[in-house]
């Protein structure tokens, strides 16, 4: 349980940081919050040559709400307690306000960073749920250019995504609240802080309805529909349910996961409306 | 060559961590994988901390950093050089027990004591947030540890009666505030 030896970089800035994954790439780990990466490194399961420490990287560790571009923008280094903690948030993306106490645990998140969330993309973690039924982007640096990919096409699978190996997560951005858009969140757990075994966020307008659904899926899923509902909402629910594609795991069955979307998304929906 | 293997801490090699540890600057050596609980037991032999899951589960090892409760055995002694870290060593500087300790001792929030450490930092760190939490919010933020032997109840009270008592109120054993201090 205790990590097998690597080099360690303490990044003083982001050129810094990824001068060093330009050159070691694959054999490179960034280490931002590591409340993943550690427990990761503890047990083994991955081997980096270097890790690449981004925590003390000043010009990553920023929170900034731009009402010009609508969007709150969360740099790399910056943890979930710094955003959870503003006072503003739930003005600002009231979907991670209500997101935020279902993810992990409060000493977790006091460490833990949002884009290490994003970067880790475990299809049952809240926040590229949150990030994907949003619309959010992920902004992706190397030495060699940056670019700009919305979270859909950034999610490619269980713990899969469009980062090159070259590549950091340099920030995310959430949209701000928009007007006429209501949102609510829910998910489903063994015990408080563990990781849903099916989660659902959604936003409903007057005429419209985006839900996302995590857990279930290899990454988060995003339907959008009219603004349906009694016996239509039942079947679109029903018809996402299966279009998921769940399956039995050491938890619980494909059948009650169905039975969790089913009833999850309803409940997030009515209590959007 | 690029510049940044100037600044690379290699394998297997000791380096010298300087930190304040509970208000004291100490300093000792470790190599990059060097977990910070271990460096803070074995190399600094403060060994109030308590390692338990090493997977960031159980909360036992939580301690300060810079004043913010975190898991140390989520994070490498490397990266707290220059930083303030605190123990549950911290919180009786004068060999008597702080207001939150006795309380601790008043509710039987305790009875083999091994996650105690972890879960008084986290206390430490929330009262100071939250001062006068609801039973929910003690619970939640307890959430983040794993205690065997007292079911929580009288951890929760005793969070319960330490912010009482801060905010000026006193409560019964039975968890009623009864009267104003």
């Amino acid at each position: 349980m205790k990590p097998a030896p690597f080099d360690y970089l303490r990044a003083m800035s982001t050129h810094e940081a990824l001068d060093a994954l330009a050159r070691f790439g694959e054999d490179a780990r960034v280490l931002a919050g590591g409340q993943s990466l550690m427990a990761v490194l503890n047990m083994r399961l991955a081997q980096p040559r270097v890790l690449v420490d981004i925590s003390r990287t000043e010009e990553l560790n920023q929170v900034h709400a731009d009402d010009k571009t609508g969007q709150l923008r969360v740099s790399a280094a910056a943890t979930q307690g710094s955003v959870e903690w503003r006072k503003s948030l739930g003005n600002e993306v009231p979907m991670l306000a209500m997101a935020f106490p279902h993810i992990s645990h409060f000493q977790i998140r006091n460490r833990g960073t949002v884009c290490g969330s994003i970067a880790h993309a475990d299809p049952s973690a809240e926040l590229p749920l949150v990030l994907a039924v949003l619309g959010g982007d992920v902004t992706l640096r190397s030495t060699k250019k940056k670019r700009v990919l919305a979270a859909q096409d950034f999610f490619q699978g269980m713990l899969m995504t469009a980062r090159e190996p070259d590549e950091l997560v340099e920030s995310v951005r959430f949209p701000l609240k928009k007007p006429g858009e209501r949102y609510a969140f829910t998910e489903f757990s063994a015990r408080h802080g563990d990781f849903a075994m099916v989660a659902c966020a959604a936003v409903v307008t007057d005429d419209a309805i985006r839900i996302a659904v995590g857990g279930v899926a290899d990454r988060p899923t995003v339907e959008r529909w009219p603004r349906l509902s009694g016996d239509d909402l039942r079947g679109a629910l029903n018809d996402l349910s299966w279009k998921l594609g769940a399956q039995d795991d050491a938890h619980i069955s494909a059948k009650y996961r169905r039975h969790l979307v089913r009833q999850l998304g309803w409940r997030v929906i009515e209590e959007a409306k | 060559m690029s510049k940044t293997s100037t600044n690379i801490l290699r394998q297997g090699e000791a380096q010298r961590v300087t930190l304040t540890l509970n208000g004291r600057e100490r300093s000792g050596h470790c190599e990059p994988r060097e977990l910070l609980s271990d460096f803070i037991r074995h190399e600094l032999g403060a060994i109030g901390t308590h390692v338990g899951c090493e997977h960031g589960v159980c909360g036992a090892c939580t301690v300060h950093i810079d004043g913010v409760a975190a898991r140390s055995c989520l994070m490498l002694a490397v990266q707290v050089q220059g930083r303030r870290v605190d123990t549950v060593e911290g919180l009786a500087p004068d060999q008597t027990l702080g207001d939150l300790q006795q309380a601790f001792q008043r509710h039987h929030a305790l009875q083999c004591g091994f996650c105690t450490a972890g879960i008084l930092m986290s206390c430490a760190d929330y009262l100071q947030r939250v001062p006068d939490p609801s039973e929910e919010q003690v619970r939640e933020m307890l959430s983040g540890h794993i205690c065997r032997c007292t079911g929580y109840t009288p951890i929760v009270q005793a969070v319960l009666d330490v912010a009482a008592r801060r905010n000026g109120r006193i409560r019964s054993e039975q968890g009623e505030e009864v009267e104003h201090a």
